[in-house]
């Protein structure tokens, strides 16, 4: 043993994104060690790629043992659809992906219409519903508790019921690293290894592994929908009138949800750097800026968990 | 940079969440949405001013009754240390989350008012501090803009403090007179406090040292996951994947697996599939061994020198977390240590401790949800463990209740 394999090992126990990757890594073992049916829920967003970046490592050098369950709401940015289709090749991981279509057709599922109209809510039918078709008894997924003040509560397995319902007033104790994934059959559990990453961790930690993302999260000129001092791309499903004005902007996305919701920023960031360097100096928080359905109420995410969303 | 988990403990009235929310606020870690968020609450609620508390109350029924219910993370970063704030409540009848938060926290900031002094909350969040082994301990003596920063107030607190720390098991105490209010000792040195001559609250917890707090003498592996590809170019490989849980695993180095207690050597540690000559705890990495040997999920990779208990009995400090059923003698529950899990039947209550005072009561026949006791455990296969004290990865197990799948006790492990 030398000294200099000394300094690398404990300079990695320094490191925070070392630190955190362990962690997740960790979490993600444990997931395919305790349950029979995992999934990871990816929505072409820079969370569940990072975790697909995770999930890689923790398995390396063997494949990832569990398939990509994407969600589709049919509301996606196409550059989006365009990259998970590239990434679940390029992994060689198992792509599942249901249409929230679909459902509405199956069910007769009422869709919100008019102005500010979203999927946001039918998602977790179809989402139900994709879990009891392939029977998976855990879902992992890349919520962080930076995020949200619901979500700053949950645990990292975070029990469901069989209709998928979060209930925060009976969660399990969660201590040490001893995650408690029992359950019975028909209940399931969300897992969530980047649950201590900040929204700045994950993209430092895209740069350092120099992941790729989609184009859309970079600077592009786009014609966009400005509402409400909101831009919103625009497209032929988002509803329309008087009041909203066309106009094409210099943008990226700082987050990428369905295009109903999720509003851009102006910015000239066209590389990796340069938007870590726009993060670090923002004064306002990633859901504040770009979620148009977190603005609606203070509690709406809470409200969204309890129904059974991710 | 590296990470610090730290638990704050006190009640609302302590002014805890005050605390963190003059920690975030300092450091400038609240965004302009968010403030304004909760300027928009605190007029909603009506008495003016801004709550900094409600920066960490996330849910609903939280804000409705001005209580933090569940543990609470918040993340903050300056820059030579990233935080992640553990916010537990701290009425006794949510100790069961304070032990939760405890248990990850590498330091507990805990509040006492300097108007009424070490009380009856302070003995128990220290208690609960110290079983859990939390190495680092600070005691913000809070509101000393109410006392008129008076030194003899301070000194007298501590004084009182540091008696009732000699009967617990604290390895590192530091006390630190602050107003989260006024922002007194945060973040800069108070002038209304010229005879405090320490540390602010701010400077300790960006400087004080926990990569040593960890157990780098005692190698120890829990196997979580075992890799086999099964791909042409693979064909052979077996890999093990797990954390280190504590100590150091180099290439080459003699390993016993517990509790099958056959050896081998190390032929390979990779992480992520690099090879790299040595690794410590808490990376998570992949050994490969020189020898087939049978290994599952769940078994324990121990290096050399000191090995860890290998037995069927265990004596543990318990907190009970069941607030439905209570637990008896002779109850079976299954325990999960590491990544193993197994039966276990409790043989005893050996005896009950007082959390307010320390007292041992005997003669216990069942838990209640927030007790705290000894109980002699005993398992159905052998479980190899160290003592918590000297190994919290390896000396902690938690209870679960085998019909509700419910996590019921939290077990600190003695050896």
């Amino acid at each position: 043993m030398s000294n200099t394999q000394n300094l690398e090992s404990s300079s990695q126990r320094k490191n925070y994104l070392d630190q955190l990757e362990s962690e997740a890594i960790y979490i993600m073992r444990e997931v395919a060690g305790q349950f029979e049916r995992p999934a990871l829920l990816f929505s072409g967003g820079k969370d569940s790629i990072t975790l697909v970046r995770l999930a890689q490592k923790a398995f390396a050098p063997g494949k990832i043992p569990f398939p990509l369950v994407h969600i589709d709401t049919g509301h996606n940015f196409p550059e989006a659809i365009q990259y998970r289709d590239w990434l679940a090749n390029e992994v060689g991981a198992k792509l599942i992906v249901r249409q929230v279509e679909d459902t509405i057709k199956a069910k007769g599922l009422k869709e919100q219409t008019g102005k500010n109209a979203t999927r946001n809510w039918l998602q977790t039918y179809t989402l139900l519903d994709t879990i009891e078709e392939f029977e998976f008894d855990a879902c992992i997924g890349g919520a962080r508790r930076d995020e949200e003040k619901a979500r700053a509560k949950e645990r990292i397995f975070s029990f469901r019921d069989e209709f998928g319902q979060w209930d925060p007033k009976r969660q399990r104790p969660e201590l040490w690293n001893l995650f408690n994934g029992k359950i019975s059959k028909g209940e399931n559990v969300r897992a969530f290894p980047i649950s201590n990453w900040t929204e700045l961790d994950v993209w430092s930690y895209i740069e350092r592994e120099k992941i790729p993302l989609p184009t859309i999260y970079f600077s592009h000129q786009r014609e966009m929908i400005l509402r409400d001092g909101n831009l919103l791309a625009n497209a032929d499903f988002i509803y329309k009138d008087e009041a909203d004005v066309i106009v094409t902007k210099t943008v990226r996305f700082r987050t990428v949800g369905d295009m109903t919701c999720t509003a851009a920023v102006e910015s000239e960031a066209d590389t990796i750097e340069k938007v870590v360097n726009e993060i670090k100096a923002t004064r306002i928080s990633e859901r504040g800026e770009t979620r148009i359905d977190d603005q609606q109420t203070e509690a709406a995410m809470e409200d969204r968990k309890k129904g059974g969303y991710f | 940079m590296d990470i610090l988990r730290f638990i704050t403990a006190g009640s609302v009235d302590d002014g805890k969440s005050t605390l963190i929310g003059r920690l975030l606020y300092d450091t400038k870690s609240i965004l302009a949405d968010q403030m304004e968020a909760v300027e928009r609450a605190s007029k909603t609620r009506g008495d003016g001013e801004i709550d900094l508390a409600l920066l960490t109350d996330g849910l609903r029924s939280e804000r409705e009754q001005g209580i933090t219910i569940d543990v609470a993370y918040k993340y903050f970063q300056t820059p030579n240390r990233k935080f992640i704030s553990i916010d537990a409540p701290g009425h006794i009848q949510y100790t069961r989350n304070m032990v939760t938060g405890a248990s990850n926290a590498d330091l507990a900031i805990i509040l006492i008012d300097a108007r009424q002094g070490v009380v009856e909350q302070t003995r128990r969040h220290s208690l609960i501090a110290s079983l859990l082994g939390i190495p680092h301990i600070v005691v913000a003596v809070n509101k000393m803009d109410l006392v008129g920063y008076s030194e003899d107030v301070f000194l007298q607190i501590a004084q009182e403090y540091q008696k009732l720390a000699s009967k617990l098991n604290i390895k590192d105490l530091k006390i630190i007179p602050v107003s989260a209010l006024a922002g007194d000792n945060i973040v800069d040195k108070s002038e209304a406090t010229p005879w405090y001559t320490g540390e602010t609250m701010l400077h300790y917890l960006e400087n004080v040292d926990v990569l040593n707090d960890l157990n780098l003498t005692d190698a120890r592996f829990s196997v979580q996951y075992v890799l086999r590809p099964q791909t042409e170019e693979l064909h052979d490989y077996r890999g093990y994947a797990g954390r280190i849980q504590s100590g150091v695993f180099r290439k080459g180095d003699p390993i016993t697996v517990l509790p099958s207690e056959q050896t081998s050597k190390i032929s390979k540690i990779e992480i992520y599939g690099e090879e790299v000559e040595e690794a410590s705890a808490p990376q998570s990495v992949t050994l490969l061994l020189e020898t087939d040997v049978d290994i599952s999920r769940g078994d324990l990779i121990s290096g050399n020198g000191n090995q860890p208990v290998l037995s069927q009995d265990v004596e543990a400090t318990i907190c009970w977390m069941d607030d439905r059923k209570e637990l008896k003698v002779g109850n079976k529950y299954t325990l999960q240590h590491g990544t193993t899990r197994v039966r276990c039947s409790i043989k005893g209550i050996e005896y009950r401790i007082d959390i307010n005072n320390y007292e041992q009561l005997e003669d216990v026949e069942s838990l209640k949800l927030n007790d705290v006791a000894k109980v002699v455990i005993r398992t159905a296969k052998p479980l190899a463990y160290d003592s918590y004290q000297n190994n919290r990865a390896n000396g902690a197990a938690i209870l679960i209740d085998e019909t509700s799948n419910v996590t019921v006790g939290a077990c600190m492990v003695e050896a």
